[in-house]
């Protein structure tokens, strides 16, 4: 299967590609690592007129420490495989490869990267809830100039963001956490599956993927641990406030409680020893 | 020393290695050159009524060179099993009614490939939905029918002449009876389904992804009305079949029906997305089990009960059922064995062999029946099997399935995979496991099975040529897609002739070099076209011993083969020979002969599967497999030792993850490898494999079939092993494929 | 548009359309016939090639994106050009039976080149891990790991003993693919 027929370009700046996605408005699609667009343009559930294809921007492809602002800022074009591989993000933000190891396989980690997957907006991927369990910032740039807006804000449902159509996200900044417990539990059929549920931790913080139209935190669940609650308490909490979906793999009943069973070990492991 | 029984490595895989096999979308034959490209569009429905089709907006799309409907073919609907009802054809294109999702309704020829699929999309087709059956149960009632002029959706019965007695268990201390559902599997070969054809005058060249060359040569030319000499079919490397590529399919003849009215060859492959839906698919049985015995572990009544879905039109799927029932008691020896099966039509993907073809389907069904049996009179499931199973000194064992077994050793297959499993130390720490009331328990799955290979197609023939350069050609009426045969059936040659295998050639898949043959199916290669190739090689010695003996002046009872040297020498008499190389350069040394057993093989096993079952998530974790596989002696292990892997990977895979579902209104749920659990590595462990060794009288070489045991054996092991791990917990049964929502739902259900 | 893409280091040039995907250009505009297509889903890994040294999947690469890149396929591995697989990989393909239909192999192939060149400790567990964006229909993957671990210069026999041993005594918590942290 293959694409319907479309115009590409391939900025060389940043700015060449912001003032193109300007001038093409909604017709066109920001093609970074193509693992979320090209399979949906496959099989003809997306036909953008025009591909801007920012795959190459070296400016977007870095991840530095800004100590004064005591974040690591991540270029939104870096893929998961130079994620997984980060020693700085080992050890400041370590929850963050070790969520992008899980992402799909090897070959789609070569070319997905994390601003991808956090437009992309689909809440059975990895990446959103652990940016919220992290308390990310996404920095958006568009003819206006760049703003930032918390992970919190930045989803507004299935495929949907505060993301503007003439804006591209260029960076994720997120606070060092590297001296906090964090954990990552997946739960697949298979080992390269979408996951049926997972959960995030970083701290005191927890970020649940697929148990609603976004990536979700397990609020009710923090808040009972922010009460001195035990953790079996507060893990039978983490349903509270979603809708988690139905589908051939899990019926709502079953990810209200796996999301339970899940939320309990990672905070088994993250808090182990602490 | 013999060749035979030696780990040879594989002649096909230098080529695979490095510039790659040649399906049938690789082929560069000249003869293609200007192919147009078929792109098929498909129904978006499962049962309709076509109400219009507009091709007009297709026909004005780039690159079109014509659109096709099915009210411009002048092929008849095709009965594509001829033991079904004679009213359920299939068109090759539909016209009035469609009867599944996937089911070609227009056929759009293109000059470039990515043309095709812009045009297919604009063909606009109207339909007027009708009432969707996608349970077998359902449409045996007959209320929504598929073919309203069969008057029925039963396209075969089998057994339901007679009424069930309703009383054959009433002598039984202990009867169990249980609902089984043997789902639905894609085969899946990674190469999809592919063909091309061209016409030289009336002369009909088809290529085309399958597993035997003449009989998809014999349905093309009945389909289209041809004589069979005028048809040649030709199979490329294969990449895979799994059962899914036997025979013609109605889009290989519309590719040469295409190509003869367009006056230019055409090629079509097909996408995945289009294979999860036109390619047949396998299993897909209903069973009730019904097993019964005395309280000591003695079995002595079993009944069996299948209703096999078929889906929209009936293909191989309808043959299932004959050989599930002939199958039915196993390896056991149960005085009294009733089954009877129907099969009937719903508005699904069409059915027919997969990796198995209906044994599979018996030995779950007995096995788990044997599991419930035990399980309700408390004994050790193996335990209940070693008591049961037949004895080593009944054979050949005339079987209440209606077939003879010829030989077997159940018990010792059964104690060895046992042993090797360590199975008293396994039963020590799942209880140890179940004492602490760990998260993560144990299940140990017992498997004892028969299966049949070779079955309804008995004879093969062979030619085996020497050449005056000494290199050897081999022409078989087998097909492999996978299995080796160039190595294998090489060495077959190479131990009769004394020619090295790398100056032995096999070819195959060619009707116009091999006019005869079966094919590779039902694990049927190795002693059917095997053994024909073992025979040809020794006549062709006699022969050339025969031509030696003039030119050697001695007789030929004084003449014997010198493997050194591949020469036929005068025993005793050094220097005296002629090597059949110069023999060939005198006059064509070639044998064609035909190997005949006349009956089946029946290899058999048993497996034992170890599992961990999260508790909490429903999560299985295979840790282990152990396969003790009996199929008579060796040829190659390596190639063996591969056919036992692929198989307990696709049987696992049954158990735990796979599963073609639909929803209510017949809409594939499973369309893509996305959705559909074909396992990656990551999800199974190495196999321990067991050696045992039985020959059959039935071949001079003692070869049964080995390409389907270990899917047999290790489904329902796997299965065990999962219930086994939860039995405590009150679960009896769960059907497959035991997904971690299924488990956990069972784990629940047991709770209450 | 006009891409020049590198083919197992040969340059080759084409006008193609923005849509082709990599795998076609690779397949009918240079004529490279092993790498296979499996899946429309990025699932089957069939079409695996490097690209500039990486695994990908050149189903879901445009030939765009890989203009002025390089993309080696089975064809450019050692040996291959005389049809001799010599290449470590492909040598132990051949001698552990590590193929059947052969349709999986070329991509196959070329992600256990990608997974050995990113780790010299491989070991069975993370062979399994590592092929994970590639199925294979045939062989089970039992003879598939053996190679990629011999190819690894590792002794296949002692990983696969080693595995099996730790999977027995096995404590990590879950089943779930957790990462432990802290």
């Amino acid at each position: 299967m293959i694409p319907l027929a479309f115009d590409y370009a391939r900025p060389d700046t940043l700015d060449d590609a912001i003032a193109l996605l300007a001038e093409k408005g909604e017709d066109a699609s920001v093609l970074a690592g193509g693992h979320s667009l090209i399979p949906v343009m496959k099989v003809r559930l997306g036909a953008p007129e025009f591909l801007i294809d920012i795959g190459r921007l070296s400016e977007l492809s870095c991840i530095t420490l800004d100590e004064a602002a005591g974040e690591v800022a991540v270029g939104a074009g870096t893929k998961h495989r130079d994620v997984v591989d980060s020693e700085l993000l080992a050890a400041e933000v370590p929850l963050l490869p070790a969520v992008a190891r899980t992402v799909g396989d090897p070959q789609i980690r070569a070319r997905g990267t994390l601003g991808g997957t956090l437009a992309h907006a689909d809440p059975a991927a990895d990446l959103p809830a652990a940016a919220l369990a992290l308390d990310a910032t996404v920095v958006l740039q568009g003819p206006r100039g760049k703003r930032t807006v918390p992970i919190g804000e930045f989803y507004t449902g299935v495929f949907s963001t505060v993301r503007e159509p003439d804006e591209l996200i260029v960076e994720v900044r997120f606070p060092r956490s590297g001296d906090k417990g964090w954990a990552y539990e997946k739960f697949t059929r298979r080992s390269n599956d979408w996951a049926i549920v997972a959960v995030a931790v970083s701290d005191d913080r927890i970020g649940l993927v697929n148990m609603g139209s976004t990536a979700l935190r397990a609020t009710a669940t923090e808040q009972a641990l922010a009460e001195g609650r035990s953790i079996a308490e507060a893990a039978s909490l983490a349903a509270e406030g979603t809708e988690p979906p139905s589908d051939t793999h899990g019926t709502p009943a079953y990810r209200t409680h796996l999301v339970q069973v899940l939320t309990r070990r990672a905070l088994e492991t993250s808090r182990g020893g602490r | 020393m013999s060749i035979l029984g030696t780990r040879v490595v594989r002649t096909e895989d230098p080529v695979f290695l490095t510039r790659g096999a040649t399906y049938t979308d690789d082929l560069t034959d000249e003869r293609l050159t200007g192919a147009l490209h078929l792109t098929l569009v498909r129904s978006p429905l499962a049962h309709a009524t076509i109400t219009s089709i507009d091709t007009s907006a297709a026909l004005d799309s780039p690159g079109v060179v014509a659109v096709v409907t099915g009210a411009d073919l002048d092929i008849a609907p095709a009965l594509l099993f001829p033991g079904a009802n004679k009213a359920m054809t299939r068109p090759f294109l539909a016209t009035d009614r469609v009867r599944f999702v996937g089911e070609p309704v227009a056929a759009v020829l293109t000059e470039e490939f990515y043309q095709g699929e812009d045009a297919a999309e604009l063909v606009d087709v109207e339909y007027e939905p009708l009432p969707v059956v996608i349970d077998p149960l359902a449409a045996a009632n007959d209320e929504t029918l598929l073919f309203p002029e069969a008057g029925t959706n039963t396209a075969a019965a089998y057994g339901h002449d007679s009424e069930p007695d309703a009383d054959f268990f009433a002598g039984c201390e202990v009867v169990v009876t249980r609902d089984l559902v043997n789902q639905r599997l894609a085969a899946a070969p990674l190469e999809t389904r592919a063909a091309s054809a061209f016409w030289e005058g009336d002369h009909l060249t088809v290529y085309m992804s399958n597993q035997n060359a003449q009989g998809g040569r014999d349905e093309v030319a009945g389909w289209l009305g041809l004589d069979k000499d005028k048809v040649r079919v030709i199979l490329p490397d294969v990449g895979g079949g799994f059962g899914a590529k036997i025979g013609s399919d109605p889009e290989f003849a519309l590719v040469a029906w295409l190509a003869r009215q367009q006056g230019r060859p055409v090629r079509w492959n097909e996408s995945r997305s289009e294979n999860m839906t036109g390619m047949v698919q396998g299993r897909a049985q209903r069973q009730t089990v019904t097993i019964g015995g005395s309280r000591d572990g003695r079995v002595t009544h079993y009944r069996l009960d299948v209703v096999q879905d078929l889906g929209a039109y009936p293909r191989l799927g309808t043959f299932l059922p004959m050989f599930t029932r002939m199958m039915a008691p196993g390896t056991y020896d149960i005085a009294n064995v009733d089954s009877r099966a129907r099969a009937v039509v719903t508005n699904t993907t069409s059915i027919a062999a997969y990796r198995g073809a209906g044994r599979p389907e018996a030995t779950a069904a007995v096995e788990r029946a044997m599991d419930l049996f035990a399980a309700e009179i408390g004994m050790d499931p193996a335990q209940v099997r070693r008591l049961n199973v037949v004895a080593p000194e009944k054979f050949p064992f005339q079987t209440k399935g209606g077939v003879e077994y010829d030989s077997g050793e159940y018990a010792k297959a059964l104690d060895l995979a046992l042993a090797e499993s360590g199975y008293e130390r396994l039963r020590a720490e799942q209880k140890a496991r179940r004492e602490r009331g760990d998260v993560r328990q144990l299940g140990i799955g017992v498997s004892s099975y028969v299966e049949i290979t070779g079955g309804g197609a008995y004879a093969e023939d062979a030619s085996v040529q020497v050449h005056p350069d000494g290199t050897v050609t081999v022409l078989t009426g087998t097909s492999p897609h996978g299995q080796g045969h160039a190595t294998a059936w090489a060495m077959l040659a190479s131990e009769q002739l004394g020619i090295a295998i790398d100056k032995i050639t096999v070819r195959h898949g060619d009707t116009d070099l091999v006019p005869r043959g079966g094919g590779t199916m039902g694990s049927r290669s190795l002693q059917t076209g095997g053994v024909a190739v073992h025979q040809a090689s020794g006549e062709l010695v006699d022969l050339a011993k025969q031509r030696a003996a003039e030119l050697l002046e001695a007789s030929v009872d004084d003449l014997e083969l010198d493997p050194a040297n591949a020469a036929i020498t005068v025993a005793g008499v050094p220097g005296k020979s002629v090597t059949l190389a110069e023999l060939a350069s005198r006059e064509e040394l070639k044998v064609d002969t035909t190997w005949d057993g006349q009956k089946p093989t029946f290899p058999f096993g048993a497996h034992v599967c170890v599992v961990e079952v999260d508790t909490e998530s429903g999560k299985v974790t295979v840790e282990r497999i152990v396969a003790v596989d009996d199929a008579g002696p060796i040829l190659n292990p390596l190639l063996c030792d591969g056919q036992r892997h692929g198989g307990i990977a696709q049987g696992i895979a049954q158990a735990l993850l796979e599963e073609v579902m639909y929803d209510e209104e017949g809409q594939p749920l499973t369309g893509t490898f996305a959705d559909y659990g074909i396992p990656s590595a990551a999800e199974l462990p190495s196999f321990d494999l067991v050696e045992m060794t039985t020959p059959t009288p039935v071949n001079p070489m003692g070869y049964k079939g080995i390409g389907e045991a270990g899917t047999i054996g290790s489904t329902p092991a796997t299965q065990s092993a999962v219930i086994d791990a939860l039995s405590h917990l009150g679960v009896t049964h769960i059907d497959m494929p035991l997904t971690p929502l299924r488990v956990w739902e069972a784990i629940q259900e047991a709770s209450k | 548009m006009k891409v020049e893409i590198t083919v197992n280091g040969e340059r080759t040039s084409a006008d193609v359309e923005p849509r082709q995907l990599l795998a076609h250009y690779v397949r009918d505009t240079v004529g490279l016939k092993a790498t296979n297509i499996g899946c429309d889903t990025t699932s089957c890994g069939a079409c695996t090639v490097l690209l500039d040294g990486e695994a990908v999947k050149s189903c879901t690469v445009l030939s765009v994106q890989a203009d002025q890149q390089s993309v080696t396929t089975m064809e450019g591995l050692d040996g291959a050009g005389d049809g001799r697989p010599e290449h470590p990989v492909t040598k132990a393909f051949h001698a552990e039976h590590g193929l059947q239909c052969g349709f999986c192999t070329p991509g196959m192939v070329m992600s256990a080149v990608s997974l050995i060149s990113h780790d010299s400790d491989l070991d069975e567990r993370k062979v399994r891990e590592g092929l994970e964006g590639n199925l294979c229909r045939c062989t089970g993957y039992h003879n598939i790991v053996r190679a990629v671990l011999v190819a690894a210069g590792k002794d296949p026999d002692a990983e696969q003993k080693a595995e099996a041993e730790s999977d027995a005594l096995r404590t990590a918590p879950g089943f779930s693919r957790g990462e432990a942290g802290a």
